[in-house]
């Protein structure tokens, strides 16, 4: 064996440890990609989105918008105090209500309603919306997130489980407030 | 003495870098880069350095968790001895870090650094100018506050609007589907793993080239760049008789300018303390008003400030469109001038971005866009504004207070900034205008047709009417004037 065919026998071998590695590698990166995806594919199991109580309809008095809390579906131990979110609702007549999110359509920060001018405003960029919910002035180009409601029981279901963003319109406005 | 030299000549004759590293430090650099000029990159990494001391310090107590977080800074700024000055030390490291790099990065580009054949040192510099913003935003992060909480609101907002993989990009951002422990992790993960060690990766490289293509030489008019010359033109100044060795010679004032900075670090957090933490991160106390830290804070007034139909393609296009020229920058004008005195664009584009951010800064520490949440029940109308005015305006002027109208509308420079000063209102509008104004709204403002009674609008407007300077009458509508004068 001269030392020329040695080495390419070598030089072979090295290229095959290089493949082999690459086969381990792609063996090891398919379970790290989806542990980084694991919040994406995660998303279609039970319990993400829920229906979550808001209490007893007795809390919500005809005419007004109260402010009312809900502890997330989904959540760890050390979720602390961000589990629980906040949102308006206004209770219209009978069983007839209207669930706004806390977070203002145009970047998430929280509105605050004063019922006395019968407006939401937001303390960041200055949207303001009506009572219904509706865009009235400033940067959100709609209205407040709603969150679907139902009754069941003398409480006040809604379905949650995420945070409203403008890019996941489709999942609030989209579907109007059913009357369960 | 003799001690030390031997135990350097054991590690020496192990490690056999001495000479390499004499080589370096001794390597020739332009006479004229001797400059106080030249001191940006060497205080930029020196206060890298702090950040990372004291960074690994707070991280002996600091508590990654949603829950815990916000306490364990209270412990740190008040428990732990020293640790708000350990604190202080690392949020006003970071505002001189971002503030250094981007002065080093305008002195690069003003003196022409970024020419043939040193691209590549600036592409790295661009990836590291987004490392340093991405620490100071991920730092803003893990100070978990409210500002902290809503700031995530808000960037996942924006990543909401990228078309097709916005909610999940949400997703993957938050680490679940709401801001909860998992965020605050992975923010953790981020500032304290990922983006400082992709920092000091590509400062290695930073510095690697910076030694392999020589310090840029003082820019002088008429010395253009060419590629077929330009080495061989470097290669004369640095070792002909304008050539001297970088030490001692040049790092002199590097050593004295990083001394300098980090004395003003201790000073600025031994007298102006930490940043925060401001409220509990609870997001069902939205009595708060956040705000962005002072290096986000111009993007605070583009939010703010776009037309909506502008604000995604805006959000989503400009940053790329920012870091394309950036990138392109050394490849469209690698060479030619490299003194600013021959490139009055480069340095009409400095001065235009400097006054650009430097406005929005100063607007967003006003924030006139926002109402003043609290302006109905904490700003009283001036007193002079009441005085002599019939039971029926004062009566309007309550209404003006009840409606919340104040929290937009600003008298006498207090209350909100939202709307129009209304101190002179009743010379621009009359008074069907002002009817019309306050219950159809319009130009921005709500509709208040629904939200007053026929009385309240009535005693509005007269208060509204009589806000007019004195000595100067109210708008008055000429044409009803003239036709009650031609009614028989």
């Amino acid at each position: 064996m001269t030392g020329t065919d040695g080495l390419s026998r070598r030089v072979f071998l090295a290229r095959l440890g290089i493949g082999f590695n690459a086969i381990v590698a792609t063996l090891l990166g398919v379970p790290i990609v989806r542990y980084i995806l694991s919040p994406i594919t995660r998303e279609r199991r039970p319990g993400y989105e829920s229906w979550l109580s808001l209490g007893a309809l007795d809390q919500f008095p005809e005419g007004q918008t109260r402010f009312a809390t809900y502890r997330n579906p989904v959540v760890n131990a050390w979720d602390g105090e961000t589990a629980t979110i906040a949102c308006w609702v206004r209770h219209l007549a009978g069983e007839k209500f209207q669930v706004f999110a806390i977070n203002c359509a145009h970047l998430g920060c929280p509105v605050r309603w004063f019922p006395q001018s019968n407006l939401f405003m937001c303390p960041c960029h200055g949207g303001a919306y009506y009572a219904d919910g509706s865009r009235a002035s400033g940067p959100p180009d709609r209205g407040l997130f709603e969150y679907r409601y139902k009754i069941e029981a003398g409480n006040l279901f809604i379905k949650a489980g995420e945070i409203p963003t403008p890019g996941r319109v489709a999942a609030f406005a989209a579907e109007k407030p059913s009357c369960a | 003495m003799r001690l030390i030299e031997s135990v350097s000549d054991w590690l020496d004759q192990r490690l056999q870098l001495g000479t390499s590293i004499r080589a370096t430090m001794a390597h020739p650099v332009p006479r004229e880069t001797a400059s106080w000029f030249y001191v940006f990159g060497s205080a930029a990494l020196t206060v890298f350095v702090l950040q990372i001391v004291t960074g690994i310090l707070l991280a002996l107590v600091y508590v990654p968790s949603a829950g815990e977080a916000w306490s364990s800074l209270q412990i740190l700024n008040h428990d732990v001895s020293l640790g708000w000055f350990i604190r202080a030390v690392h949020g006003w490291g970071s505002n001189f870090m971002i503030a250094i790099v981007l002065i080093h990065m305008v002195q690069v580009f003003l003196f022409g650094a970024h020419k043939y054949p040193r691209e590549l040192t600036w592409i790295v510099g661009v990836l590291l100018l987004l490392m340093t913003l991405g620490m100071a935003f991920t730092g803003q992060v893990l100070r978990f506050d409210q500002d902290a909480y809503w700031g995530l609101g808000i960037g996942v907002s924006i990543a909401s609007r990228v078309p097709v993989m916005g909610p999940w990009l949400v997703n993957l951002l938050l680490g679940g589907p709401i801001i909860a422990g998992a965020t605050l992790s992975r923010f953790f993960a981020l500032h304290v793993f990922v983006i400082p060690g992709l920092l000091i990766a590509f400062v290695v490289v930073h510095l690697i080239l910076v030694l392999a293509l020589g310090i840029n030489e003082w820019p002088m008019p008429g010395r253009v760049v060419r590629r077929a010359t330009y080495l061989e033109e470097y290669h004369r100044l640095t070792h002909g008789a304008d050539g001297i060795p970088f030490v001692p010679a040049a790092v002199w004032k590097d050593i004295f300018f990083s001394g300098f900075i980090l004395l003003s670090i201790v000073a600025c957090a031994a007298i102006l303390g930490p940043f925060g933490p401001g409220g509990a991160p609870d997001p069902t106390i939205i009595q708060t008003a956040p705000r962005p830290d002072f290096f986000f804070l111009w993007l605070y007034a583009v939010l703010s400030l776009l037309p909506p139909s502008l604000e995604t393609p805006a959000l989503l296009i400009g940053p790329a469109i920012v870091l394309v020229v950036l990138l392109a920058l050394p490849f469209v004008s690698g060479e030619g001038e490299k003194s600013w005195r021959r490139r009055p664009i480069a340095v009409l584009t400095i001065l235009l971005l400097a006054v650009a951010l430097g406005s929005f800064t100063r607007l967003s520490v006003h924030a006139p866009w926002s109402p003043a949440m609290d302006a109905w029940s904490g700003e009283p109308i001036p007193a002079d504004y009441l005085k002599e005015r019939t039971a029926l305006e004062r009566q309007g002027a309550l209404v003006f207070q009840v409606k919340q109208c104040h929290n937009c509308h600003a008298l006498d420079e207090h209350g909100g900034q939202r709307g129009p000063t209304l101190d002179a209102v009743a010379v621009r509008l009359t008074h069907d205008q002002l009817i019309r104004q306050v219950i159809q709204g319009g130009g921005n403002m709500p509709a208040y047709g629904k939200n007053l009674s026929p009385a309240e609008t009535t005693a509005l407007v007269a208060f509204l009417e009589t806000l007019h300077p004195a000595g100067q009458a109210p708008a008055r509508d000429a044409s009803q004037a003239v036709a009650s004068s031609l009614r028989p």
